[in-house]
């Protein structure tokens, strides 16, 4: 459920009349914002990664009335589909896209910079056989870089209507919104020219495309452009990794800093709420239910959403302002040596936030075995979820003391990240010479000329990611709060926790984790933690609470006073690797539609963490910790 | 060995700012030539390499009609060119 049942609820109150046009082109030229400034953005989104990539839906009335349906699809060069989110603008285009009606008409956009390199994906769009109307986008950008288009003698030439189009201002935008007046009633009637056919094979596609530039567009070689001069130092061998890397340091100092505030801010609201619930509603079920599970529950998880919305800030821009293709190139050198490609960076970035995210991103890598490993490491990236945990357990056993300039508590935090990331590369490594040997990696990607990020697109990108998140604490944790509370209550708490459901499961897990220093209440914890890993915070806090034999006092002092050393860096080394999340095996069945690389995934990760809970554990007791 | 200007060679082999144009492609793996093909490289483009990785010099980076393409130096090595 979800995803696809967003996007079609947008089709449920389409006017009858509207032309239904969708948006074709390249990445990177230009498609969202025209598609933001058109629609003012009211559009349905079915995803969340750092680029489009399902397709978004809006609606918009052009100044004669006449209503759009407007389709934004993910960018894409020919017509081959190499990709998954390629094959979705594919299939969109040619109408077999699953409850989706073909579109009447087609808007191909062009960065106009790009008509050279571009332009035989034009002629091979004609083949489609929809009325097309080719929108030449960021005509002032192309002019400052000497290229000068005769639009008239490529509307000649090519046979198709011809727009020239600044798609992020309002009078950029009104030569194609007169233009659509007539077009898409046209369009709708089916009276609208469709494009004559074009040769079928790249090579005289492209003869045809030189031949076609060179009567139309003219360019004045210039000496250096603002991208070019950048990209001598951003493009470096050296100055562009290190300053890569002072980028990832600072957002993820930023992430968890910047953040403090207003996750104080939400906590303190929901003790708010559940002070105010408890002096409201009598003693009982009801208000447990409400107070213990709801309020509790949920607001342990959207006390996250500052650290998603920071993450995601930084990505977005990254992204819009053109860099994060170039994140790619800086990185591909070494993830080659695991044989990935630097395409899985951003998957991998956006996985720090959460892996949903990150798988879901997957899909713009084009070797299915790539996806496929990149999809299998993410969960190994510190997502959101364990932070809790690791701010709990460090705060707890960890001394306060420096070394050096930097504090302990935050040196093992940092290694925790590090250890996570060294073994996804070492999982990649190993996938990539067995399960998914064969496969040759590659890069081929277009790095885009530097751009201001649009504000109101940044802005739109931001609200949709931070929406998602907060759909899913109604639709996964919600939920699994009122279970949680439910095993952790009945039949009887008289005798503490092991009285209850949660309490016999628990039991049955126990012998299996005594082993690696595991005790009762973490693996009564660990059930819950199934529906996320926070939750394991706030089911501990709940069990110690719930339990009389413990002694009251904030959770620390209580894990200080049950746990070992040894027992909390086993807790930790788990956490590393935490195989348990609902809603990561559940979004890699999707994405790998069926339960074998889900099953895979949880079987090697729980191999991993038991292991490694183990060594820590028994290496710990071994030297008297 | 001393290379005639005129005999093919392959993108991989450009040096940093070195110029050429594109006069074929190695046509032993078709896909990796249609998605070549597709991102913009074609016969009797000049093209000048730009950029290259900290390690093996890989990817690198090429100058293609005012676009930057970024891609691996195998797959670099299925375009053939003559250096200008």
């Amino acid at each position: 459920m979800g995803d696809s049942a967003i996007s079609s609820a947008a089709t449920a109150d389409v006017n009858e009349v509207s032309a239904r046009l969708a948006l074709l082109g390249a990445p990177n030229c230009g498609k969202t914002s025209l598609f933001n400034a058109l629609t003012g953005g009211r559009a349905k989104v079915a995803n969340y990664p750092g680029v489009t990539v399902e397709y978004r839906k809006g609606k918009f009335a052009l100044p004669n009335g006449q209503g759009i349906e407007l389709l934004d699809l993910p960018g894409v060069y020919g017509d081959c589909g190499h990709s998954m989110d390629e094959r979705v603008a594919i299939d969109a285009v040619r109408g077999n896209l699953e409850g989706e009606r073909r579109p009447d008409g087609l808007i191909f956009m062009m960065d106009a910079s790009h008509i050279t390199t571009h332009l035989h994906n034009v002629l091979q769009a004609k083949n489609y056989g929809l009325p097309m109307v080719l929108v030449l986008n960021m005509m002032d950008m192309a002019a400052r870089d000497g290229i000068d288009i005769d639009v008239n003698q490529l509307e000649a030439l090519l046979g198709i209507p011809v727009i020239s189009c600044v798609a992020v201002r309002a009078s950029g935008r009104a030569h194609l919104l007169d233009f659509l007046q007539d077009w898409a009633g046209d369009v709708l009637h089916g009276s609208a020219a469709k494009p004559e056919p074009e040769a079928d094979t790249l090579k005289d596609l492209q003869a045809k495309a030189r031949q076609i530039t060179g009567g139309a567009v003219s360019r004045i070689e210039q000496a250096e452009t603002f991208t070019q001069r950048i990209d001598k130092i951003v493009l470096h061998p050296v100055f562009g990794i290190l300053i890569l890397a002072g980028l990832l340091v600072f957002m993820f100092q930023a992430v968890y800093w910047w953040s403090g505030p207003f996750m104080d801010a939400i906590e303190g609201g929901f003790a708010w709420l559940q002070g105010r619930v408890d002096a409201i509603l009598p003693n009982g079920w009801v208000k447990s239910l409400i107070s213990d599970g709801i309020i509790a529950g949920v607001g342990s998880v959207l006390i996250f959403l500052p650290q998603i919305v920071i993450l995601f800030a930084f990505i977005l821009l990254l992204e819009a302002s053109g860099y994060m293709a170039r994140a790619a190139f800086l990185v591909d050198t070494l993830m080659a040596k695991v044989g990935l490609n630097g395409r899985a960076f951003i998957p991998l970035l956006s996985s720090f936030a959460c892996a949903i995210p990150g798988i879901m991103a997957a899909r713009t890598i084009e070797q299915e075995r790539d996806r496929l490993t990149t999809i299998l490491i993410a969960p190994l990236m510190t997502c959101a979820a364990r932070w809790p945990v690791y701010i709990m357990i460090i705060g707890a056993f960890i001394p306060n003391t420096k070394v050096g300039v930097l504090g302990l508590q935050g040196l093992v935090a940092f290694g925790l990240v590090v250890v996570g990331i060294v073994f996804a590369m070492i999982m990649a490594f190993i996938f990539k010479r067995t399960l998914m040997k064969g496969a040759k990696s590659t890069l081929l990607i277009e790095l885009p000329s530097y751009k201001m990020p649009v504000f109101k697109d940044y802005l739109m990108g931001l609200w949709e990611r931070a929406k998602i998140f907060i759909n899913r604490a109604g639709r996964i944790i919600l939920p699994a709060s009122i279970i949680i509370w439910f095993l952790a209550s009945y039949p009887t708490k008289d005798d503490g926790i092991a009285g209850t459901f949660a309490g016999m499961i628990g039991g049955v897990i126990e012998p299996i984790l005594k082993p690696i220093g595991f005790n009762l209440e973490i693996a009564i914890s660990l059930i819950p933690g199934m529906a996320a890993r926070e939750v394991v915070v706030g089911a501990l806090a709940t069990i110690y609470a719930l339990d009389s034999e413990a002694i009251d006092g904030p959770i620390r002092e209580v894990l200080q006073n049950s746990w070992s050393l040894p027992t909390a860096l086993a807790f930790l080394a788990w956490f590393v690797f935490a195989p348990q999340c609902l809603s990561t095996l559940a979004i890699m069945k999707k994405e790998t539609n069926g339960w074998k690389w889900p099953l895979f995934a949880f079987a090697y990760l729980f191999g991993l963490a038991y292991v490694a809970a183990g060594l820590t554990y028994h290496t710990a007791r071994a030297f008297g910790l | 060995m001393i290379q005639d200007s005129q005999t093919p060679i392959t993108l991989r082999d450009l040096a940093k700012h070195e110029k050429a144009v594109i006069c074929g492609f190695d046509l032993s793996d078709a896909e990796l030539v249609t998605r070549l093909r597709e991102i913009g490289f074609a016969e009797g483009d000049p093209v000048e390499a730009l950029h290259f990785g900290l390690f093996g010099r890989n990817p690198m980076s090429v100058r293609l009609n005012g676009a930057l393409i970024a891609l691996r130096r195998s797959e670099a090595q299925a375009i053939l060119v003559k250096a200008l």
